[in-house]
């Protein structure tokens, strides 16, 4: 076909390497996709064992299987790996393996750099984890407040390590979001505008550049702490003049941002796994390109509702409950697409749609009860209870995750060349789904009781224990539902059906190569003169561009 | 805008951020000092002044480094040199004013002014120190003959003297907040 245009920054691949070496040293961005995917799976493990220990311990009253040091221990760990550890370079590597793919690039804009953020997160979360074995673990929760981060209030090294971990993590983000924003301006194929980029890749843009602008927060603050800790000086000490609450400010300036950074990518994935398996484009893709960039501003406006309870003043609740309350408006925006994508759609029930879908609801649960925590007197009644730990986990889980093993169904056949098992793939769906709702939505309940979060354990009063039975055996039942995903993954890369070019029928460029594609991508990248290049080469007579004319627009 | 520019600006970008952290910090304590060691007992603004002097001159000579880099004259090593010498004696001064304070007992667990101070002005430190590197590396490759004028070189060089002009002009704030503020 003449009009196919020629790829034409082919680069000369790198000379053959074996074995381990050829993974180690590989500076190829779907080795080095798969190399995140892979360490995520593995922090995921050990995060999902930690959590796994802790409802073990909370499923009856008084308890005591761990000791409460430990037990500290454990929830700090669980949030920090499976935030820094496990969602983020989840995250990362779908991004690192799917977006050159997916605008027609060789690679990413700068290979090395890519193979140096893998590494240096890598080194960041074996470093935390070393700390274990280094006298314990960090014991101050994911957010290490001060001062109970501070020298006089925990009694060994933990807190060190996660302060240098989350700065390798940090730096090893920081590199990978100015790779992927770079990326997405430089080299997409020609033809791709910035108007006619997946949602995919706008949404992973404007991601990089929330990243770019919240990492160093926190780095500043960790900095900060070291000094406290290694320094012996006092910035965050209120007993000799430092400010804790000013460790809050620096955290959550970072934090707030932090949560959008989780959930943005999830976003990215959602707008692309709903159009297709809906069989119709997007609706209202200008909406969701426009509420993802009025998210990332106004997520730096909204940090101190973390902070109600400390009691910064009536104005500074009001502002930051109002600006809460409107940063919901943007996500809600998207809601509102996506459902209305599935509208009078073509829809195709697969294990990747399921969670898709599935994500919607889980999310925007979390969505609203995040929204009843905008309202500051409430959120003086529940913050840290268990009505929180149920929020955050129906954001990070019900959202990310969720979203992440969309991900996973919709782009394994690319990556592998096989497709995951369906029929394991749907005892996978429910026995996450049924698992996670029993987990998490009594814990709703059990903080509007007034159980707090982070207690070891708890006495036996009316209703705690039936609660907290259901949510540890929804914690179990999440376990099953990862080993029937491990099993599938098994299965599926030995004797799983071939995947063949484009197993969904989808019309972004990576579903143009070969599965898994070749070191240099494409050989020909098709045109690209709409939105969906595939489904313009495949339906010519029905392209975009041609309705759009035909329709007036 | 090239990639590797552009890279190096997000990277800048990200550099401010992290710096007007630490500038907010330093600002919070100087509203809020506690005990020890201030910045008016404790800083020379004139000595410090005049070290400032090199470093802000420094960024002239690597535009004019850049100049001769574009025109294909045979100056460029010559300012690249002198950029150099400039940074490097902003570095000493830097060395000499913390040894200075060492001496009089002003060290970082000090006062929430000193551990401020030196996170904030050490910081910039490491980031002069690491553009010095940069430049020597480039100097080392136009001194050895191999630095051309390909694409992908000029990226290179317009990287670097970005990153440069930034640390410069991170020290016009740092230095007006830490030292004129102070005493004017």
């Amino acid at each position: 076909m003449s009009d196919i245009a020629a790829a034409d920054r082919i680069a000369p691949v790198e000379a053959e390497r074996e074995g381990l070496l050829s993974w180690v040293a590989s500076v190829d961005h779907k080795q080095i996709g798969i190399m995140y995917l892979l360490s995520g799976l593995v922090f995921f493990g050990l995060g999902g064992l930690e959590a796994l220990i802790i409802r073990t311990q909370l499923a009856i009253p008084g308890n005591s299987i761990v000791t409460p040091d430990t037990f500290n221990q454990l929830f700090s760990m669980h949030g920090t790996t499976m935030i820094f550890l496990v969602i983020m370079p989840v995250m990362a590597g779908i991004t690192t393996y799917v977006l050159p793919l997916m605008i027609g690039a060789r690679d990413v804009a700068f290979p090395r750099l890519n193979a140096l953020s893998f590494w240096i997160q890598l080194f960041g979360g074996i470093l935390l984890y070393f700390s274990f074995v280094a006298g314990g673990a960090p014991n101050a929760g994911w957010f290490s407040y001060a001062p109970l981060s501070e020298p006089a209030y925990s009694f060994n090294n933990g807190v060190t390590y996660w302060i240098l971990g989350l700065a390798g993590v940090g730096i090893g983000s920081l590199a990978g979001a100015i790779n992927m924003a770079v990326t997405v301006l430089k080299l997409r194929v020609p033809g791709m505008t910035i108007r006619r980029l997946p949602l995919f890749a706008w949404i992973t843009m404007v991601n990089s550049f929330l990243m770019i602008f919240a990492l160093p927060v926190i780095n500043a603050a960790l900095v900060l702490l070291l000094a406290d800790r290694l320094l012996n000086a006092h910035i965050f000490t209120p007993a000799f003049g430092g400010s804790a609450v000013l460790w809050q400010h620096y955290f959550w300036g970072f934090g707030h941002p932090e949560v959008y950074i989780m959930i943005l990518p999830a976003f990215a994935i959602i707008s692309e796994v709903i159009p297709v398996f809906s069989g119709k484009p997007i609706y209202g893709y200008e909406f969701v390109a426009a509420s993802t960039v009025a998210i990332a501003f106004m997520s730096f406006a909204v940090w101190a509702h973390h902070m109600f309870a400390v009691g910064l003043g009536h104005l500074f609740d009001l502002f930051f409950g109002i600006s809460t309350m409107a940063i919901a408006v943007p996500t809600g925006i998207k809601i509102f697409n996506w459902t209305a994508t599935l509208y009078q759609g073509r829809i195709r029930f697969t294990t990747s749609m399921k969670f898709a879908v599935s994500f919607i609801v889980m999310f925007t649960i979390g969505g609203l009860s995040g929204v009843s925590f905008a309202v500051v007197p409430l959120d003086w009644q529940l913050t840290d209870t268990y009505y929180l730990v149920a929020h955050l986990h129906y954001v990070l889980f019900g959202g990310s995750i969720f979203a992440i093993f969309a991900g996973i169904y919709y782009w394994f056949p690319k990556m592998s060349g096989r497709m995951l098992d369906e029929r394991i793939g749907n005892w996978h769906f429910w026995t996450t789904f049924i698992g996670f709702n029993l987990t998490f939505l009594v814990q709703h309940l059990l903080g509007m009781m007034g159980m707090p979060r982070r207690v070891f354990t708890y006495p036996d009063w009316p209703w705690w224990m039936t609660l907290n039975m259901i949510s540890t055996i929804g914690a179990f039942t999440l376990l099953a539902s990862v080993i029937i995903f491990l099993w599938n993954i098994r299965i599926s890369l030995g004797a799983g059906a071939p995947a063949g070019d484009n197993p969904w029928d989808a019309w972004t460029l990576e579903w143009a190569t070969t599965s898994p594609p070749p070191a240099e991508n494409f050989a020909l990248v098709p045109p690209v003169r709409g939105r969906r290049p595939l489904w313009d080469l495949a339906h010519p007579d029905r392209a975009d561009e041609l309705v759009a004319a035909a329709s007036g627009e | 805008m090239s990639k590797s520019k552009l890279a190096v600006t997000l990277f800048i970008l990200s550099e401010a951020s992290f710096f007007a952290l630490l500038i907010i910090a330093y600002v919070y304590f100087h509203a809020y000092p506690g005990e020890g060691p201030t910045a008016a007992g404790s800083l020379n603004v004139g000595r410090t002044a005049i070290f400032s002097v090199f470093l802000f001159a420094s960024s002239a000579t690597m535009m004019l480094a850049s100049r001769s880099y574009r025109t294909r004259s045979s100056a460029m090593l010559g300012w690249l040199i002198v950029t150099l010498l400039l940074g490097g004696v902003f570095l000493f001064g830097q060395v000499r004013e913390y040894m200075g304070l060492y001496a009089a007992g002003v060290s970082a667990n000090r006062s929430l002014f000193a551990t401020t101070f030196f996170t904030l002005t050490g910081f910039h430190g490491l980031h002069v120190a690491i553009g010095l590197l940069a430049i020597g590396a480039v100097a080392i490759l136009a001194g050895s003959g191999s630095l051309g004028v390909s694409a992908r070189e000029e990226e290179a060089f317009g990287s670097v003297e970005i990153y440069w002009h930034f640390v410069d002009a991170v020290w016009v704030v740092i230095f007006s907040i830490v030292y004129l503020w102070e005493f004017l």
